[in-house]
């Protein structure tokens, strides 16, 4: 077993983990965080996208004890008092999705992509969420949601992972 | 889905570590980035005792300028290879080769010395590391040596780095002011190369003074395409002269057949993109 500590949507948790746990396991088994789901066995489809400080990554594709010490933003850490993110909002607007499956995984990429280019072309965003496969949209929606987002975020304003205010400590064992 | 049990240290320096390899024995493992190594643990295609994640060692991270060379640490990340300014402007190639792998997730965690050390044949950082002449650097109990990547490479998924050993640094000679491009040919986005070309020339007023041209995927290692070289260095640039020394492309290369691709089609491939390589790039 190995202590880890990390801040997970702004609270802060520290439990016992076996090195093996991958860190989509430590959020929907230990922290009950379903909304980060498993879609591959092979590291491609992205559904389990979260941000471990401030960068997007698979997160089938991390230990958890690579965590340790790290802050992780889900897609359940993206509302704001009670209102939704930008492209959260973007993606119900413009009818984004059929399943559901892709979408946190596909919001996450999104606000990493305009993190990082807030007035992305359509080529861009489809670059930007090329790690994120999506089985029954055929992208488009997706695409247009993303390029809406930018719009409705303009001027610069995009999620931040930062946890400013004093974070409780929260056991995270279920 | 779930990988097999395994201890896991995590040392802040490269003497902590090469002692834990050594201590670990056969089935002590070293993770870099993760991005290759987590899917075959996942898959129990691999079941190491001790896992030594090489994340918590400063010294590991970063490029910098080393005289008439740019060292980049074992563990920058391809997202930092991308960005960093001094490798823009110096080695190009790699740069350009680093955007193509994977996507922007993967791009993130996985890391240059993770990449080179696992020497996937399709994997696409190797080519340009063989094109570019660069020098490996290999740390073990007796210290650290260094190894041309003309002899790092030595089959699938093998390299010179040996039982205790880590790799720590790559050193390129700088190429400043050459052209680059990396030409990649696969099936759909975040996919393996199925054939790759990795191009860099130097134009100086429309005659090609200097060339060097890597191929991924044409053998079980990286393939240095030298009759190309030679066949464009010292011409006037124009595209009928590099069509026709791209011909070149395919000599001592042993392909393999597979779903993707026969071995007489990936010749035809390495022909087409080191013409689009070595145009692009001294355009
Ligand atoms: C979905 C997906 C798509 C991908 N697509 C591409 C692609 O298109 N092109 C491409 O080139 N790659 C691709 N990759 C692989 C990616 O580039 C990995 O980052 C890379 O292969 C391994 O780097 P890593 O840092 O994650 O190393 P790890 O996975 O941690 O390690 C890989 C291997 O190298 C060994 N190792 C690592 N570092 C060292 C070291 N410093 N010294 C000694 N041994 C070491 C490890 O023991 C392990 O055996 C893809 C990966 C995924 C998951
Ligand atoms: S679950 Fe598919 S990439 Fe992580
Ligand atoms: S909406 Fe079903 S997978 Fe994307």
């Amino acid at each position: 077993m190995a202590r880890i500590r990390t801040t997970v949507d702004g609270l802060v948790y520290e439990d016992d983990v076996e090195p093996r746990m991958l860190l989509v396991q430590y959020l929907r088994e230990r922290l009950g965080k379903t909304g980060t789901v498993i879609g591959c066995d092979t590291s491609n489809c992205g559904a389990c996208t979260v941000h471990l400080d401030g960068l997007s990554v698979k997160s089938c594709s991390v230990l958890a004890v690579q965590a340790n010490g790290s802050e992780v933003l889900t897609v359940e850490g993206l509302e704001r008092d009670g209102q939704l993110h930008p492209v959260q909002q973007a993606f119900h607007d413009n009818h984004a999705l059929q399943c559901g499956y892709c979408t946190p995984g596909m919001i996450m990429q999104s606000i990493d992509l305009l993190g990082d280019n807030p007035d992305p072309s359509e080529q861009e965003v489809r670059e930007g969420i090329e790690g994120n496969l999506c089985r029954c949209t055929g992208y488009q929606n997706i695409v247009r949601a993303v390029q809406d987002a930018a719009q409705k975020m303009k001027p610069g304003a995009h999620a931040s992972t930062s946890s400013s205010a004093a974070a409780p400590v929260a056991g995270g064992g279920a | 889905m779930i990988p097999a049990s395994f201890d896991y240290v995590r040392p802040t320096t490269v003497d902590e570590a090469v002692q834990a390899l050594v201590d670990g024995g056969e089935d002590a493992k070293i993770m870099a980035g993760g991005q290759s190594f987590i899917p075959v643990l996942r898959l129990r295609m691999g079941d190491p005792s001790l896992v030594i994640d090489l994340g918590g060692i400063p010294e590991l991270r970063g490029v910098r300028e080393d005289g008439d060379q740019i060292v980049v640490g074992a563990m920058t990340t391809h997202h930092e290879v991308t960005r960093d300014d001094l490798l823009a402007r110096h080695v190009a190639l790699i740069a350009e080769a680093t955007k193509t792998v994977a996507d922007f997730q993967v791009r993130h965690r996985g890391t240059l010395g993770g990449a080179l050390a696992h020497a996937d044949p399709a994997g696409d950082l190797a080519a340009p590391t063989l094109a570019l002449d660069a020098e490996l650097v290999i740390v073990g109990q007796n210290g650290e040596r260094r190894v041309p990547a003309a002899d790092f490479f030595e089959d699938y998924f093998t390299t010179a780095i040996g039982p205790g050993e880590i790799l720590t640094a790559i050193r390129f000679p700088k190429y400043t002011g050459w052209g680059a491009r990396y030409e990649k040919f696969n099936r759909v986005a975040q996919a393996w190369s199925i054939v790759a070309v990795a191009a860099t020339v130097k134009v100086d007023s429309g005659t090609i003074t200097d060339a060097r041209i890597g191929l991924t995927n044409m053998a079980g290692t990286p393939v240095r395409a030298r009759a190309v070289e030679s066949a464009l260095v010292g011409q006037s640039m124009s595209e009928e002269t590099v069509r026709a020394a791209a011909q070149a492309a395919a000599e001592g290369t042993s392909p393999t057949s597979d779903a993707d691709a026969g071995s007489d089609y990936r010749e035809h491939l390495a022909r087409v993109l080191t013409g689009r390589a070595v145009l692009a790039a001294a355009g």
